[in-house]
């Protein structure tokens, strides 16, 4: 349950943007979350009640951004839907492949009061 | 750094522990330095801050932090030569067997430091202090994997040579040690034949993060259903560069070729 530790980052990352704008809480937090993060969905909602209790993010809104998984072949060079680290390239079957997007996991923006 | 060691109050910070402090008298290392969550800006109610909602927009990673500790580690490793690994594996791979086993036969010829971790005991410690290895034990408590904060802490306390190798066991968990950077040079997977031949597939992160994957307890083929190739072409899959050595850790089969691989990449970098 890595999701834990994931989730007190965004705290961590939260306390700290809201001291430097003397600011009280967080109302919105907007992250974005790769599809090959690491990061299961469930288990980050699981983790994410007792991650911000008694914190700036408690009542705050979460908006997500989960962005697709895209691959580049090495061999064909053609890009493509990466659902799973181990996908191979539709065309011509070849393993190698660059990741060109997917790996995400950021806090984008927050809305403070 | 609170943020990536999974604790959440205090008592479950992690222990740096070394065993020559702790040996006969059983004092606890209750070392929470790491715990500097600031709580200060949080219900002040000073007021003056606007009632205005104002946006900050941050586009930083999250992991950042433990990304921090990492490149420091890795500065820390390059400056006194030290060749790092990372050692990863699910509970019972024979992750300590496979270590004890290196250790004992190169230690002649090579300097080996030690960091040992696990949510609890000293048990892993203890084995390698017994082959005469200058060893550190992290205790994660309730955290599931090592980051590069706790790996620094520990680093402190063990202070290797230069020129030396630095091995770290991480927590047995095949998932969330793979996204914890520590520094390393290279991360070894292990699995073994007791386990099941599609490893590599369930748990993809691991394999597609680390650069050597040993396959142990080869001794065992005989009597379990595991077969190697296939778990080299799931494998391969996630990584086509991932570099195997098949051994038991146990019998000693196998080692040598391992052996042979580390001294050479020492020689090269």
């Amino acid at each position: 349950m890595h999701e834990m530790s994931i989730a007190l980052g965004i705290v961590r990352i939260a306390e700290d943007e809201v001291k430097k704008a003397k600011a009280s809480k967080v109302e919105v937090i907007e992250l974005t979350i790769g599809e090959l993060s690491g990061v299961e969905k469930e288990a980050l909602d699981f983790a994410w009640p007792v991650a911000v209790k008694e914190t700036v993010l408690e009542g705050a809104e979460r908006k997500v951004d989960y962005i697709k998984g895209i691959g580049k072949c090495s061999e064909c060079q053609l890009e493509f839907h990466l659902k799973n680290l181990h996908d191979a390239c539709p065309d011509c079957n070849s393993y190698f492949k660059d990741i060109l997007q997917g790996k995400e996991l950021k806090v984008i923006a927050l809305e403070v009061v | 750094m609170c943020t990536t060691c999974g604790c959440g109050v205090d008592d479950n910070g992690a222990k740096i522990i070394d065993l020559k402090e702790t040996n006969g008298h059983h004092s606890h290392d209750h070392d929470h330095g790491h715990h500097h969550h600031s709580h200060d800006g949080e219900h002040t109610h000073d007021h003056d801050h606007d009632h205005l909602h104002r946006v900050i927009e941050l586009e930083r990673d999250i992991l950042q932090q433990n990304d921090l500790s990492a490149a420091r580690n890795r500065g820390y490793f390059e400056a006194k030569q030290i060749t790092a690994i990372n050692l990863v594996s699910s509970p019972g791979s024979g992750k300590t067997t496979f270590l004890e086993r290196s250790l004992s036969d190169l230690k002649k010829e090579i300097d080996f430091h030690v960091i040992e971790g696990d949510q609890q005991t000293l048990n892993d410690a203890k084995r390698i202090e017994a082959i005469e290895i200058p060893v550190i034990q992290i205790n994660t408590g309730k955290g599931c994997h090592l980051d590069g904060d706790m790996v620094q802490r520990a680093l402190k306390k063990l202070d290797p040579n230069n020129g030396s190798v630095v091995m770290i066991e991480n927590v047995g968990n095949l998932v969330c040690p793979s996204m914890f950077d520590l520094g390393e040079n290279f991360r070894v997977v292990i699995i073994s034949t007791t386990e099941g031949d599609d490893k590599p597939i369930k748990y993809p992160d691991m394999f597609h993060g680390s650069q050597v994957c040993i396959i142990n307890k080869i001794d065992l083929l005989p009597y379990v259903n595991f077969d190697v190739e296939v778990a080299k072409d799931y494998a391969r899959k996630l990584n086509p560069d991932l570099i195997f050595f098949e051994v038991s850790a146990t019998t000693g089969e196998g080692m040598e070729s391992w052996y042979k691989w580390l001294k050479n990449y020492m020689n090269k970098n």
